[in-house]
């Protein structure tokens, strides 16, 4: 128990912002009341997770910005009930309306009197599905290609930065335009795929460093002198420690793809009509003329109110989860 | 220093090469160039046989990337697929433009990020601290065409209230710039916008690297022991604290250069600027592969160049790191 306990201890202090709490396999359930640094102090136990649920919900802006986020989300997953109109309703008796109250115009209407609120509503849930699932793809193939690089280092680590290296070497969007004449895009779907094999690279050599960096940890060498295989190694004892970096660069992840999703759709070359997206929203009401303001304004507020809102909960995701932060943030 | 230099290019010139294929193959197979002369109703059959054998688009992959790089080494890129006009004098002119347009926002942009990064270091926690970091947070959240669109809204806005127009809102020149000086103030003027909206994501992301890397280098103890021997507080921060801070800055602009390409294709193809980033999305959408792979193996140099800059300067800058 000593020497388990010390070489915990010694994690939580060298690899700073890297560990996340305890290692599952190494420390038995109940451990942490043991191991907490305040001595002669009645403390009641907590998991690691309610600590960092505690100092997520200390940051104020983080857990606005979760609020709002999620209304935003809950607005897009309900767009077919919750909008007064249908994404491509034309009312020829209501073109280019001025923002206004009545008949629920609250973003005004373009040339052919759709309704903006309701188009921002379809566009919201399409822009924030695809990011998410961005996300989702990047991290898990970058996850486990970095893995595998960081843990075997040696030719796979060779390989994978060399392959990041050429990606590196050409400017991003315009990989992403080239690709996506390549793959035809306008779908949606195919846009994320486009999007999630650019984005994995960034997330390869980030878990990289950290498989790097942790294969070499007492806890490891533990691990193996018991007995343990390589995947269960990099599955059960160093996977869980990269948990809060890889959380993080998620969400991050989360905020590019739908800043970047939008150039595309904007450029022509991302999701097109019939399917509805933030960005191609823009190009549309940009289309119509600049004095019909609304058509570009609202698209674009709502695009940066998630972008925003994204950052501010991943800043308070890396408050959070960083055991070596003691202070909470008021 | 040297020979990690040169080993440095050596390395970099065999990636360029698999990236110059990568992309090749990736530009070849991404459709047919001549579909829309195919779907032309009474285009003679002869003469798009003639366009693919001249261009050798009838060959294997591997043999048009032949043809391709010996065009390429020589310096000349070829011509366009279509219209044979040739590439490099077009791609001369864009990068001008584009260069021009980058430089002056990039300059003025490090100095503003500079100043706000530093002051807000100095007054940590303070209303300006605050406000610097709303503003970069806000411009991180931005879309670079949204921001850009909007400016043109607000023009237009003001010209319609007022009837003066406050600055042009598309291209590089008006249609009779003039000569000489009044040229370069009709360029000026055109540059405004397109120079706001690219300073913004920079100063966003440069002045809160600035402050991080300056807040660090204040609590340092090389810092505290200036203050220690009773230097005034002016030289320690301008002489001591600001000049090291800036080292990671440097690394950090050159190292941003592919990602402000991305914001010059959005940038000139609001503001229709004849520059790189416009020239760009007009090859793609005439799916014509030769520029597109002549813009990409140039951009794809300088960001090279750029990289091996931003060591290079580090290595100088930093006496403590040395490469072997």
């Amino acid at each position: 128990m000593s020497e388990r306990q010390s070489s915990d201890m010694l994690k939580a202090t060298t690899t700073g912002g890297v560990a996340l709490g305890s290692d599952p396999a190494a420390v038995p359930a109940g451990a942490g009341a043991e191991l907490s640094f305040e001595s002669g102090v009645d403390m009641k136990a907590r998991s690691q997770w309610s600590y960092v649920r505690m100092r997520f919900l200390r940051h104020r802006l983080a857990v606005v910005s979760l609020v709002i986020l999620l209304l935003i989300a809950l607005v897009g997953v309900f767009a077919p009930q919750l909008a007064p109109y249908g994404y491509d309703e034309i009312n020829l008796e209501a073109t280019g309306q001025k923002p206004t109250l009545d008949d629920w115009h609250l973003f005004g209407t373009d040339q052919l009197g759709r309704d903006y609120l309701s188009r921002v509503m379809f566009g919201i849930r399409t822009s924030l599905w695809v990011a998410v699932m961005v996300a989702l793809m990047a991290t898990i193939i970058g996850t486990a290609v970095g893995a595998v690089a960081g843990y075997y280092s040696g030719q796979v680590d060779n390989l994978l930065m060399r392959v990041t290296d050429l990606f590196l070497t050409v400017p991003g969007l315009a990989v992403l335009l080239t690709a996506s004449v390549f793959f035809g895009s306008g779908d949606p779907f195919k846009t994320g795929i486009i999007l999630a094999l650019l984005l994995w690279t960034a997330v390869a050599r980030i878990v990289r460093g950290l498989f790097l960096s942790l294969r070499e940890k007492e806890f490891v060498e533990a691990a193996k002198a018991a007995g343990a295989g390589d995947v269960r190694i990099m599955l059960r004892h160093i996977l869980p420690n990269c948990v809060g970096p890889i959380v993080v660069f998620m969400t991050l992840i989360v905020a590019a793809a739908i800043l970047i999703e939008a150039a595309l759709s904007f450029l022509g070359f991302g999701i097109q009509p019939p399917n509805a997206a933030l960005g191609g929203l823009i190009d549309d009401g940009q289309e119509q003329g600049l004095e019909t303001w609304w058509l570009v304004t609202f698209p674009g507020l709502v695009i940066v109110l998630i972008a925003l809102c994204i950052n501010f909960i991943g800043d308070g995701l890396r408050d959070a989860l960083d055991p070596t932060q003691r202070r909470m943030r008021a | 220093m040297l020979s990690y230099v040169v080993r440095r290019l050596l390395y970099s010139i065999v990636v360029l090469f698999a990236t110059s294929f990568l992309v090749f193959t990736f530009v070849s197979v991404s459709g047919d160039p001549l579909a829309a002369l195919r779907v032309t109703p009474d285009y003679d059959p002869n003469t798009i046989k003639r366009i693919e054998e001249q261009n050798n688009l009838d060959k294997p992959i591997p043999v048009r990337y032949a043809y391709w790089l010996k065009d390429a080494v020589r310096g000349d890129f070829g011509t366009t697929l279509l219209g044979d006009r040739p590439i490099l004098p077009d791609l001369w002119r864009v990068m001008k433009n584009t260069f021009m347009l980058v430089f002056v926002a990039e300059v003025l942009a490090v100095l503003i990020a500079v100043v706000i990064g530093v002051y807000a270091a100095l007054r940590q926690y303070s209303a300006f601290d605050y406000s610097a970091t709303t503003f970069s947070f806000l411009g991180l959240a931005m879309p670079v065409f949204w921001l850009a669109l909007m400016l043109q809204v607000l023009v237009v806005t003001v010209y319609e209230a007022t009837g003066t127009r406050l600055f042009p809102i598309s291209s590089l020149s008006s249609i009779d710039p003039g000569t000489g000086v009044d040229f370069w103030i009709d360029r000026a003027h055109h540059l405004v916008l397109p120079v706001i909206v690219l300073m913004v994501a920079s100063i966003a992301t440069y002045s809160r690297y600035m402050r991080a890397s300056m807040l660090e280098v204040v609590n340092s103890d090389y810092v505290r022991t200036a203050r220690a021997k009773g230097l005034d507080e002016r030289k320690v921060t301008m002489k001591h604290a600001f000049r090291n801070a800036l080292i990671p800055l440097v690394t950090l602009v050159a190292l941003n250069f592919g990602g402000l390409l991305g914001g010059v294709i959005v940038t000139e193809t609001v503001f229709s600027l004849d520059g790189m980033g416009l020239y760009f999305v007009t090859s793609l959408l005439t799916n014509d592969p030769y520029p597109v792979m002549a813009w990409l193996m140039v951009t794809a140099v300088m960001i090279i160049i750029f990289n091996l800059l931003a060591d290079i300067a580090y290595g100088i800058l930093d006496p403590r790191v040395r490469y072997e």
